[in-house]
């Protein structure tokens, strides 16, 4: 059997993937693989394609999808779109591809292999920024500014804006994604995307942060929520598999209650 | 206004506080104000785990651990020789807010122990939430117990600003609630539960008049029973527990394995654990009555007025039933796709989603979340060589399927502190 290995290159953007969909059904050319244009490339490649990020041909595509696919749907894909996996682009593309070319679109077979891995890699970004919301804990520093250093498994900064914009709209914070060297940064009006220094950097990730750096009661309201941390649990049901079922480790580091 | 005291008054108070097992803050969703502080998401947020497995979602406190009250079961009973203190509404605000900046909570649960009367303590607590609301703008979760014995007014006040109320039943029957409790009986505690449905149904008739009308309790009313305290069997608590949520108030019973925190009290057992599993039990006999549509005498009955330790009770229902069985996943409606063991409710809304588009096969229905190992009995399925429920007899099924004896209670999930509602 004759094995012909087709690539896409294209820039790493979301539209740049539409552009890629778009690129196909115009040449009838479907790809086997679709890389980062700067990526290293396979070994035996048959041909290679570099399409080009077209934002009105991206739209074109994206409207298509609006007619068959429920809202639901598509910020599933957005959602794979973040995870940032390497399987990221050909999931994406066979997910499009399957429901350009069904009658009504197949988002409900959840008895296809593509439905359900969109499902399940939206539900883990789903759950991480989730996650993020739930183990968020800001340190209120020596000028007012509440700051948090996390370390999320996806690049999920952008899905929480929403809710501690609303919910933290009178105190300006940062959360700042240590990994990743991005963090988020309100100022009670609006939402900027920061980035600090080398230096900075390697003492945020430490987690607490120095007793110089932050204002005069937060010593003792961290002090205040150990101690409540340690008083509210009952002793005679201790289950630390279900603590760490629902807080895996990976989160403790900047937890204040577990320092 | 805090400081180092703070300290000790938190340590006691929260220590006092912790055996209400209520900590859910879902149900409501409350947009941001201007000039505010917090929302509530809609879904319960939980923003830490405590060892003992439980989720820590509100500030969970007692206004006072004084108590003129002497109910058996309680740490905070007046004839304890406990140290006793009580928080300032000022305090109690303050703290409520800086934890809340910090992402520490959702909001706060109060609670009392019952200083000088009903009336007085409901005053002090209704304190605190006027300030939070009314001084701080605070926006977030508040959920407030309702004393039992309190007037209507205070509660139809107390009602405006919380999202959630709660009365505990503790006891499941009035016959021992009397005799643990003998201050109490269930008049007083059922008076306060009708006040706050009186209250949230006028809300909703007045929401229908004026958008603008205040809400009352959004997220309606939970009460508490202790498990295991008093002989009460599983019929007795479930049942109780079905005809509470026929209230359209309703939103939880919490099941509490019971803790012998005065172990020198001769009316209450002497329990070397608290009766984790059968607790877990409850929990899931729970879910079946609010998502699975069981009704409580097809969970327990007068032959099997206790719930079985070893199976879920889904799977108890299932093997009582085996003429129910297999059930066809590529034919059967949903409500009886929902009764397969091994099978919750979504993975089946996605079997019947899915099959729309063609017969599902083994691996798929594994893919898609069928916990085989339980299923595997009771379907028919297009490749499913297998033997059900019929041909293998339950004994055997029951045999396979049965939580292994000594195996540690800590291994089952609690299903009590899970997200939703």
């Amino acid at each position: 059997m004759l094995i012909i290995l087709i690539i896409f290159t294209y820039d790493k953007t979301f539209d740049g993937l539409l552009s890629c969909v778009f690129f196909a059904y115009e040449q009838k050319i479907f790809p086997d693989s679709i890389l980062a244009e700067d990526g290293q490339k396979p070994l035996f490649v048959d041909a290679s394609y570099h399409v080009v990020t077209e934002k009105e041909k991206a739209v074109r595509v994206w409207k298509s999808l609006e007619k068959k696919l429920s809202r639901f749907a598509r910020n599933m894909m957005l959602s794979v779109w973040l995870s940032e996996l390497p399987e990221t682009e050909m999931l994406l593309f066979r997910y499009i591809r399957k429901n350009t070319d069904h009658r009504k679109g197949i988002e409900m077979n959840f008895g296809d292999d593509d439905v359900l891995r969109i499902k399940d890699i939206a539900l883990k970004v789903g759950t991480d920024a989730r996650k993020l919301i739930q183990f968020v804990r800001f340190q209120e520093t020596a000028d007012g500014i509440y700051f948090a250093p996390v370390t999320p498994s996806y690049n999920v900064l952008s899905l929480i804006v929403p809710h501690f914009k609303a919910r933290y709209a009178d105190q300006p914070w940062i959360i700042y994604d240590t990994r990743r060297n991005t963090g988020l940064y309100y100022d009670r009006r609006s939402v900027t995307e920061i980035s600090f220094s080398p230096q900075t950097l390697s003492e945020l990730r430490l987690g607490i942060l120095d007793k110089e750096k932050v204002s005069e009661e937060e010593a003792l309201f961290q002090q205040l929520w150990k101690e409540y941390f340690r008083s509210i649990t009952i002793k005679e049901r201790l289950n630390p598999k279900v603590q760490r079922a629902h807080m895996p480790r990976r989160y403790w580091k900047y937890l204040t209650e577990l320092q | 206004m805090i400081n180092e005291k703070t300290l000790d008054k938190l340590k006691i108070l929260s220590d006092a506080a912790k055996y209400d097992v209520s900590c859910a803050s879902s149900g409501t969703t409350r947009r941001p104000v201007k000039d505010g502080i917090g929302t509530a998401a809609g879904w319960g947020i939980c923003h830490s785990f405590t060892p003992d497995g439980r989720c820590v979602s509100l500030f969970k406190i007692l206004m006072t651990n004084h108590c003129i009250y002497d109910c058996a079961y309680c740490i905070n009973r007046r004839s304890n020789d406990v140290k006793r203190t009580a928080f300032t509404p000022e305090e109690l605000a303050d703290l409520t807010i800086e934890f809340y900046r910090r992402n520490y909570i959702e909001g706060l649960f109060l609670s009392s122990g019952i200083i000088r009367n009903p009336d007085y303590t409901m005053e002090q607590m209704l304190r605190v939430v006027k300030l939070l609301r009314d001084v701080h703008r605070f926006n977030g979760y508040i959920h407030m117990k309702s004393i039992p014995g309190a007037s209507q007014e205070l509660v139809a006040q107390a009602g405006l600003y919380a999202d959630r109320m709660s009365v505990n039943l503790e006891i499941p029957s009035e016959g021992n609630l009397k005799l643990l409790a003998p201050e109490k009986d269930y008049g007083s505690v059922f008076a306060p539960m009708r006040y706050i449905q009186q209250g949230m149904l006028e809300s909703a008739e007045d929401r229908k008049k004026f958008r603008s009308a205040p809400r009352f309790v959004p997220a309606g009313q939970s009460t508490q029973v202790i498990i295991g305290a008093t002989p009460d069997n599983d019929k007795q608590i479930l049942t109780l527990a079905s005809h509470l949520y026929k209230r359209p108030s309703f939103k939880r019973v919490y099941y509490s394995g019971y803790i012998p925190i005065n172990k020198s009290d001769s009316r209450l057992p002497v329990l070397a654990h608290p009766p984790l599993v059968r607790e877990n039990r409850l929990y899931q006999a729970d879910w079946l009555l609010r998502f699975y549509q069981f009704s409580v005498n097809e969970i327990v009955d007068d032959t099997h007025p206790d719930l079985d330790l070893d199976i879920d009770p889904k799977m108890g229902w299932a093997l009582r039933h085996p003429e129910a069985f297999p059930i066809d996943i590529n034919t059967a409606p949903y409500e009886r796709i929902l009764r397969i063991p091994g099978i919750g409710v979504k993975s089946a809304k996605l079997i019947v989603a899915s099959r729309r588009y063609g017969r599902l096969n083994f691996s798929q229905l594994k893919k898609i979340g069928v916990v085989m190992k339980r299923a595997q009995y009771f379907i028919a399925c297009r490749d499913l060589p297998m033997q059900t429920v019929n041909e293998l007899k339950p004994e055997y099924v029951r045999r396979k399927v049965a939580r292994q004896r000594g195996k540690k209670e800590s291994d089952l999930l609690q299903l009590s502190f899970d997200w939703g509602e």
